[in-house]
């Protein structure tokens, strides 16, 4: 238990420094949702109904979690790849499970510096204090979005690892997301035939979760159904992630070349 | 002659080699599912806050997408000489200067224009909006306008990666300050005032401006001022750039840092 804590920790710590002084994992990854979150509060301030406003604030705090995990975790094994270290890891004997998890969690914690910049940046440039009733049990929902994420991020480095052209794919699920996890519009607002999708994705949970903390009520439901969807992705990251694995070795298409 | 041969095939090669050797599957993800899905994400933002119509936000994001392919893709040209080693033998050949580059610019322009008008037939058929038939000509054309502006800025970022490694971070950085700065979902005159003054210096800024006013009706006549702006903010950038591009490569071969990454 010790020496897989150790593990943990030491490839988390390496990876979040190898992310922060990344120009584009890191600083682009908070700037880019900053900037649409600019661009949606710029939208709400027009109609100045301030609750609109305290909506859209809220949630374009969280946004740029989504961007931080989905974009980058896509395509984590085509990063290793090129890298020339993938067929190291998959020859390793520690499990790929526990080399991708703590990457995700990195990934997941530069997305807390995206919610930090978001409300400072909400603060300073539209004077926007967003009223949240409890925030320990806000912190709470955020903690519990980021490590969600990073579980659902596993999930999806795992099943892109056949994809040459992963990133183009982590590209593709920004927008989505922040159309999905209810965000910056209500779920209620999407097309009925959508909202399956939106609650299998477990920010959604998560953000519902963050609204119930703001407004005074309890996020527990929403946060269990939230660590409970993150689980099932982790589970079938696991099962997959090995499945793939053995058929790229068996059928030597690890490289993709 | 050569000049004409290196403006088209050059830059027809070049612009193939871009999607990683020919593979069109990348085309699909980032230039097909994602502006529809910015369109979709902006006018769901305009409905809940009760801003806009639907139309304001299609004709807005298309165009601002087609500054995707016009960034990123100038910036990548130079970029992926670099990555292939190629880019010293690139500079090094007596090929005058403004075919190869402005030849590499014409696909993009093309791909741009694409880009826009897949996001807005999309839009118009998933958010039911209604263009009438007969402004569809014009605004093809102030498509055309606001890409071929938009890659005069790209080529002045193309310029700047011969410099700079990180040109997918700059294209990303230049894509959002268009999307907040040029009218792309809040029209210039609710902006502040800065904001839209900065703007205005901005490619995309008129052709969007134009496109809505065609939409609602307007004849091409009544926007020839915007268009004939857009066309000037692009010349600008246009220029800029390949004043910047012989600056940098001069420099780069004083400094031996053409290869650097």
């Amino acid at each position: 238990m010790r020496q897989l804590l150790h593990q943990q920790w030491v490839c988390y710590r390496l990876q979040l420094r190898v992310l922060s002084t990344s120009l584009f994992d890191g600083l682009l990854a908070v700037f880019f949702p900053l900037m649409f979150a600019t661009a949606a509060l710029l939208v709400y301030r027009l109609n100045g109904d301030e609750e609109s406003l305290q909506y859209a604030g809220l949630g374009a705090a969280i946004m740029g979690m989504w961007t931080c995990q989905g974009v980058i975790a896509s395509s984590l094994l085509t990063r290793e790849r090129w890298a020339g270290t993938l067929e190291l890891l998959v020859a390793a004997p520690t499990s790929l499970t526990r080399v991708l998890v703590p990457i995700t969690m990195a990934l997941s914690t530069i997305g807390l510096y995206c919610v930090v910049a978001t409300i400072l940046w909400e603060r300073w440039v539209f004077d926007l204090r967003l009223e949240v009733a409890s925030w320990p049990l806000f912190v709470v929902g955020v903690l519990m979005a980021a490590l969600s994420l990073a579980l659902f991020g596993f999930f999806l480095s795992v099943t892109a690892v056949r994809y040459r052209t992963s990133w183009a794919l982590g590209a593709a699920l920004e927008y989505p997301g922040w159309l999905l996890c209810g965000f910056l519009i209500p779920v209620s607002s999407l097309p009925v035939w959508i909202q399956p999708l939106s609650w299998a994705i477990p920010t959604t949970w998560a953000m519902a979760g963050i609204r119930e903390a703001a407004n005074g009520g309890s996020p527990w439901v929403d946060l269990a159904v939230c660590a409970a969807v993150g689980c099932v992705y982790a589970a079938l990251a696991a099962y997959l992630g090995q499945r793939l694995v053995d058929s790229a070795r068996k059928h030597a298409t690890l490289a993709l070349t | 002659m050569t000049s004409v041969r290196i403006f088209f095939i050059g830059g027809l090669m070049s612009y193939r080699a871009m999607f990683n050797w020919l593979s069109p599957w990348i085309l699909i993800p980032s230039l097909v599912v994602s502006p529809i899905c910015q369109i979709l994400l902006f006018a769901y933002i305009g409905r809940s806050a009760g801003v806009g119509n639907d139309e304001f936000y299609v004709i807005g994001n298309a165009l601002n997408y087609a500054a995707i392919p016009c960034l990123f893709a100038m910036g990548a040209t130079i970029g992926g000489e670099r990555e292939g080693h190629t880019l010293g033998i690139v500079l090094a050949t007596p090929a005058r200067r403004i075919p190869l580059f402005l030849g590499r610019a014409l696909p993009v322009i093309a791909n741009g224009w694409g880009v826009a008008m897949v996001g807005v037939l999309a839009g118009v058929l998933l958010l039911d909006v209604h263009i009438p038939g007969s402004a569809w000509p014009a605004i093809l054309l102030a498509v055309v306008v606001a890409s071929a502006s938009c890659t005069g800025l790209g080529l002045a970022m193309g310029a700047v990666a011969l410099r700079v490694r990180e040109s997918a971070v700059l294209g990303n950085v230049v894509f959002c300050l268009l999307l907040v700065f040029c009218g792309v979902n809040v029209a210039l005159d609710d902006l502040p005032a800065w904001m839209a003054a900065v703007g205005t210096w901005l490619p995309l800024t008129h052709g969007i401006e134009a496109a809505r006013l065609l939409a609602d009706g307007s004849g091409l006549g009544a926007v020839d001022g915007l268009l004939l702006r857009e066309i000037g903010v692009g010349l600008i950038y246009t220029v800029v750039g390949l004043a910047l591009l012989r600056f940098f490569e001069d420099e780069s071969r004083r400094s031996a840092s053409l290869d650097r990454n």
